[in-house]
């Protein structure tokens, strides 16, 4: 039977606090076959169903060939997510997907990557992060920009303290407001565009956070020569169906849970510099 | 059914401020359910229900009613005080209710008018709303409100989670349930598109027009609507009373019905 | 397929061929002020004589002595309805003692449903709700079984509204695909066409008479007047590029101190898609149901996404309905969303006209 818009019961294997306010859910399915059988790339994205609440759209951010748990880091902002933040190991809650296209990481082998994020998007690009690392040899350089409201919203502070130091890596982040001990710039992410070690036609950016943060990135990156088609950026927006039917997700005619989350900078560029689209 | 009474049940309690009680009436309603509610939720103070107590800390208090005299300003802080979440039930308690149109008017007057001891009343010039006098957690709107409303907040306490806030207008429900417009097929003064949903679109269902009674939605274009009313013939001033009736205290119909009624008496 | 010809009298056989065939009817009648798609056993259940008179904000039934049943353009409601239900469960979840999730979708009763009197604005828009639910994320089970047992009997429409503008949109007023049968009505019978093989079986069943030369003259006069009849039209077919190189035109703002924002005409729109997730857990926390519903982007849960709201005001709301509606939809689904129904137009109940607005601004655009 089509049972397009059915979650699966899956378990909590292991709730690990990242901050405050975010967490990572280690999950998976109760089902060994429908387990063994899951398969996504880094980008895509699970609907997550808090039993008698509803689903919220969360990202994928463990490694695809990680066989045994799949892993979604969350920051508690909303009603669901609030909830979710409350599972313990051994509950259980629903998971369809993956969905949606996720990082250009084929197009992505042997050339230097970088990775912008801003504000709370941090989880969707630290997949790729992840799976660069993994992969070391594959890639090129990496850069990675980080900027956060508050100092305090820095997660894996530790990892990035360890990224800083290996070769071949540079490590930027920034935050608005800054805190005593603060190693990092205080200002936006954007500030950091001067010391980013860019070669333009080497280089593929993937960027998500807010959409005004990547506007400005994306200038910076074209005035640096980095073309259009290497430019990719992950975008939010409601979703409550995932596979294209609701309409909630829509910027003009793309669905950003099909046609995206993860876009081609020429293909919504125009879309992205109109308020309330 | 099988009624297991949990162990660390949630208190709660429902005060009563100045209202007609209707409110309250949506918990006595639920029949079944409220043996069912009732082993989920301790109730400690309700007095309609014969239980008082209303020191008791609790995790959530109903408060039904506005705040219209010294003593309520006083209480309304001990409850506030006593309770983890605080819920405000009814058009009197989210809007001042109907008793908020002496706020619009002299109200020391109508006293003297009607009572032949105008001395014994110690109300307040106004009526308003609970939340303006205490941190309100959850709303809920509606003269009275319903069951299902009460179910959905508890439940969704009860699983840990923020109550959805129920605020698109009247009119979303009315065509899901495929009613067909009375504004539209029959010329009635119909107050759904700037009104709160919530109610089921009960007036439109049975052929009326709907009086607003769960308040303004979000983002009402009252000015849109008072112009449409005014094309059917009603007159400026009566599309004001429009306004100015249950939840004439409520920010958006406050505006839009002293606007008609001044603008044109 | 032209197969023959009704008379008037005989029309009941038509009903009693599709009940015979295991199809519960559906047809128009007058309820509650408007025609609406009801259940009918009889002829008689047909609301002979029936005009409507629509204007902007506007919808009113006359009686007349005329002996047609189809003399009316439409009702608030098109086919949506049927297939995309305005509220529906999806699956619903059970907590198991152990703290285990159990997982079932909810199907639709499977039922056999015949639907009377189709416009031909209504299966261009079934056509296109087609393809959004059935389309290439793959298919809505729910839409695809109700969709799947609808016997549709297309009637061309002699009456447009004053609303109608499906001549413009090129969807009518001929019904041309789509259908299982066809009607044209005259004033003395039907004339029948098949547009199906299941169509052409319960045509055959109707042991038609040959259609007159005078009939067939009479269909053609008819089918003439209502495509002259309309004075509404849309500035163009496909908007997309005016309307998207114009998001930042004045019109917007102006439309919005109008637009009440309540979504009618969403509601009544037969191509509009939108919808939410519903989820209402029983009080005793055992069980909970997940439904969706009609949602719009005219409402604030629409475009919410923790903390922000990207169109929190009527401009943003009213320019995407619009944008989407005659302009992103030739992306999506290579045609406008409009089918020229002219509902949105009649519902609306500050009587705001499509054709208005994209005619504003579409045309003209600089000198505003």
């Amino acid at each position: 039977m089509n049972e397009l818009l059915l979650p699966h019961e899956a378990e909590v294997a292991e709730c690990v606090r990242e901050s405050p306010t975010v967490f990572t859910l280690r999950l998976r399915f109760r089902d060994s076959v429908r387990h063994g059988r899951y398969r996504f790339a880094p980008g895509q994205f699970n609907m997550l169903y808090l039993y008698g609440v509803g689903e919220v759209p969360i990202s994928i951010v463990s490694d695809p060939l990680d066989d045994t748990l799949f892993d979604h880091t969350i920051r508690a902002v909303g009603r669901v997510t609030r909830g979710l933040a409350q599972l313990r190991a051994g509950d259980r809650l629903g998971i369809r997907g993956p969905y949606g296209r996720g990082w250009p990481l084929p197009q992505a082998q042997g050339r230097d990557v970088m990775i912008i994020t801003g504000g709370l998007g941090c989880a969707p690009a630290v997949s790729v992060i992840n799976y660069v690392m993994r992969r070391r040899e594959n890639f090129g350089e990496l850069i990675i920009m980080q900027g956060v409201k508050h100092a305090d919203d820095l997660i894996w502070a530790e990892r990035y303290r360890r990224w800083s130091t290996l070769a071949h890596t540079q490590v930027l982040v920034a935050a608005d407001v800054g805190s005593a001990l603060w190693p990092w710039h205080v200002g936006h992410v954007t500030d950091l565009f001067a010391r980013a070690r860019i070669d333009a036609h080497k280089s593929i950016v993937m960027m998500c956070g807010p959409e005004g943060m990547m506007r400005i990135a994306a200038d910076l990156l074209r005035a640096r020569g980095v073309s259009e088609s290497a430019i990719w950026l992950s975008m939010e927006r409601s979703m409550q169906c995932a596979v294209g039917h609701c309409g909630h997700c829509q910027i003009g005619g793309k669905f950003v849970c099909t046609d995206g989350p993860v876009f081609n900078y020429a293909e919504i560029r125009d879309l992205l510099s109109v308020r309330g689209l | 059914m099988s009624t297991v009474v949990a162990k660390d049940r949630p208190r709660a309690a429902v005060h009563k401020f100045a209202s007609c009680d209707g409110c309250q009436l949506a918990f006595l309603n639920l029949g079944e359910d409220l043996l069912l509610l009732s082993s989920l939720v301790e109730f400690v103070h309700f007095a309609e229900a014969g239980l008082v107590n209303p020191e008791a800390p609790v995790d959530i208090a109903f408060v039904e009613g506005s705040i219209g005299t010294i003593r309520d300003v006083e209480r309304i802080q001990r409850v506030r005080a006593r309770s983890r979440y605080l819920v405000a039930i009814g058009a009197c308690a989210t809007a001042g209710g109907l008793q908020a149109l002496r706020n619009l008017a002299d109200g020391q007057a109508w006293i003297a008018d009607v009572y032949a001891s105008p001395g014994y009343v110690e109300s307040l010039e106004t009526s308003t709303a609970v939340a303006q006098h205490v941190k309100v957690d959850l709303e809920l709107w509606g003269c009275p409100v319903n069951s299902r409303q009460l179910i959905a907040a508890v439940r969704a306490l009860l699983f840990g989670v923020v109550p959805l806030e129920e605020h698109d207008k009247v009119c979303m429900e009315c065509k899901r349930a495929q009613v067909v417009c009375v504004m539209v097929a029959q010329g009635l003064p119909c107050m759904g598109p700037v009104t709160r949903t919530g109610c089921g679109a009960l007036c439109p269902s049975f052929g009326r027009d709907c009086y607003a009674c769960y308040g303004p939605a979000e983002n009402p274009n009252t000015e849109a609507l008072g112009r449409r009313l005014e094309g059917l013939g009603i007159a400026p001033a009566a599309i004001g009373r429009r306004f100015l009736a249950i939840n004439n205290g409520a920010p958006p119909f406050t505006e839009a019905g002293l606007r008609r009624v001044h603008g044109h008496d | 397929m032209e197969t023959g010809f009704l008379p008037r009298g005989r029309f009941q056989e038509l009903l009693a061929v599709l009940h015979r065939s295991g199809y519960r009817c559906l047809g128009p009648q007058v309820r509650d002020g408007a025609i609406v798609y009801a259940a009918i056993s009889v002829a008689e259940d047909l609301p002979r004589g029936a005009r409507d008179h629509q204007a902007a904000g506007h919808y009113r039934i006359e009686q007349t002595a005329s002996p047609r049943y189809f003399g009316w353009a439409n009702g608030p409601q098109a086919l949506k309805p049927l297939v995309f239900a305005p509220q529906e469960v999806l699956w619903r979840a059970r907590r198991q003692a152990d703290g285990g999730l159990e997982l079932h979708q909810e199907m639709p009763p499977a039922e056999r449903l015949a639907v009377i009197g189709v416009r031909a604005c209504d299966l261009a828009a079934l056509a296109l709700q087609d393809r959004h639910f059935l389309g290439a994320a793959g298919d809505d089970p729910h839409y695809a079984a109700r969709r799947a047992e609808l016997f549709l009997v297309a009637v061309h429409c002699s009456d447009p509204s004053d609303v109608c503008f499906c001549v413009s949109t090129g969807d009518g007023p001929q019904a041309s695909s789509g259908f299982d049968l066809a009607l044209c009505e005259l004033d003395s019978g039907f004339i029948v066409e098949s547009g199906s093989d299941r169509g052409a079986v319960v045509a055959a069943e109707l042991k038609l008479e040959a259609v007159g030369a005078d009939a067939r003259a009479a269909a053609a006069r008819q089918a003439d007047a209502a495509r002259t009849r309309q004075h509404r039209s849309l500035p163009g077919r496909d908007l997309r590029a005016v309307l998207f190189a114009n998001l930042e035109h004045p019109r917007w703002g102006e439309v919005a101190g109008r637009c009440l924002a309540c979504g009618n005409c969403t509601s009544v729109c037969p191509t509009c898609f939108c919808h939410a997730s519903v989820e209402t857990p029983a009080l005793d926390g055992g069980a909970s149901v997940h439904a969706r519903a009609w949602d719009s982007c005219f409402s604030q849960g629409h475009s919410y996404i923790h903390g922000l709201t990207v169109r929190s005001d009527t401009r943003t709301r009213y320019r995407q309905w619009l944008t989407h509606k005659l302009g992103s939809w030739h992306g999506q689904f290579g045609r406008s969303g409009c089918v020229g129904c002219g509902r949105c137009i009649s519902w609306c109940p500050v009587g705001i006209d499509i054709t208005e607005e994209a005619a504003a601004v579409c045309t003209g655009a600089a000198d505003e």
